[in-house]
């Protein structure tokens, strides 16, 4: 198809689209008047009810526990997606990781950002503990965090190699913290049912509203998850890098030119 | 200016979708997708949004304040979830089909003409 004909295509449907879209939003509540029953109600209730001060959380780690379970769960067959996407393929072999694209020699990393990238790492993990670790109090929680968290690794990468990486944070460490993660989580809901009547029902004790150790069983889920968004994030990131520095071809492309000396 | 977020978010749509057709390399292409979705938190956080509230933490405002619709924030969460998921996903097969075919332009990547090893 040539562009021309590929563009008029997508002109034509991107107007019916446009128009389609505005019809839509056009029927949604003018901006700033939402009046949503559920929202209120749980804006009114949710401190009280489970000593969480962040009704987000509330909703996520609590009433809507299970749905979060799932999405969990569709971050976990992610991870599995791109490890077995970005598995070792016959015709390919792992080498000794090298900072280089084929015909590209990457300069050394200098002084600076070694500095900057070391120094940072450590306030990093500070942040992401205190984010995962005050979720339900305030914005903040175990996706978050556990993202925060991931990018302390990569930061070491950034700044040191992908050897000293992986001494950080090896494969087992991170499958573990992922697995663990994954699992907790599960089984916090079960305890619902075990300790309670209903799969996530909160059953510990829920404390004072605004205190770190309160709302009950929410805090173990942020941890939980925390864990396994650090896991699964650092695991994809690795998947990504080892592409870009231990796999390759032993045959070369057509077009490759000349087979380089690794 | 009620109407504005909306017509941000359908720009968005838009811009991305744009990108995505005229795109000449699967990594730009998934980033376009990835600047699509991201008109979809706007919609939810638009669609929650109340005048004058605080946001919905009351950690140092007290109970009862108006605040904002809690229920679309946490559905922006499984949002931006499902969003790193496809883009993660969607990037790993840019690595694999960069290996198959030798490129990444979406228009060179025809079935059939994966590049040949030498023997």
């Amino acid at each position: 198809m040539s562009d021309r004909v590929r563009l008029t295509v997508f002109g034509v449907s991107l107007a019916g689209l446009l128009a389609l879209l505005v019809w839509g939003l056009a029927g949604l509540p003018d901006f700033g008047d939402f009046q949503g029953a559920y929202g209120q109600l749980l804006n009114r209730v949710a401190v009280p009810e489970r000593s969480t001060t962040d009704v987000v959380t509330a909703v996520n780690f609590d009433y809507r526990g299970f749905d979060t379970l799932g999405e969990e769960f569709i971050l976990f067959a992610a991870v599995i997606g791109v490890a077995s996407i970005l598995r070792t393929l016959r015709g390919e072999r792992i080498r000794r990781p090298d900072d280089d694209a084929a015909g590209r020699h990457v300069p050394e990393t200098s002084l600076l950002v070694r500095v900057t990238g070391l120094g940072l790492v450590a306030p990093t993990i500070l942040v992401g503990i205190y984010i995962v670790a005050h979720g339900h109090q305030t914005p903040g929680g175990g996706f978050q965090g556990g993202v925060i968290l991931a990018t302390a690794l990569l930061l070491i990468y950034l700044s040191a190699d992908y050897m000293t990486m992986r001494a950080v944070g090896p494969t087992w460490l991170i499958e573990l913290a992922e697995g663990l993660g994954a699992a907790g989580f599960a089984l916090i809901g079960v305890g619902g049912l075990v300790f309670g009547t209903a799969f996530f029902e909160n059953f510990l004790g829920k404390g004072t509203p605004g205190e770190l150790p309160s709302a009950g069983t929410i805090p173990l889920s942020n941890t939980a998850v925390g864990l396994a968004v650090t896991g699964g994030f650092v695991f994809m990131l690795s998947e990504f890098l080892q592409q870009a520095l231990t796999h390759r071809r032993v045959h070369h492309h057509r077009r490759g030119g000349a087979r380089r000396a690794s | 200016m009620s109407f504005l977020p909306y017509a941000v978010a359908v720009w968005i749509v838009g811009v991305g979708l744009y990108g995505i057709v005229t795109s000449r390399d699967l990594v730009h292409l998934v980033i376009c997708l990835s600047v699509m979705q991201s008109a979809s938190y706007l919609v939810l956080l638009s669609i929650g949004y109340v005048k004058d509230a605080s946001a919905p933490v009351f950690a140092d405002v007290p109970g009862g304040t108006r605040a904002v619709d809690p229920v679309v924030q946490a559905l922006t969460l499984t949002d931006v979830v499902v969003g790193t998921t496809v883009t993660a996903l969607l990037l790993a097969l840019s690595v694999q089909a960069h290996k198959r075919y030798g490129t990444l332009d979406p228009r060179r990547l025809r079935p059939g003409r994966a590049t040949r090893r030498h023997g």
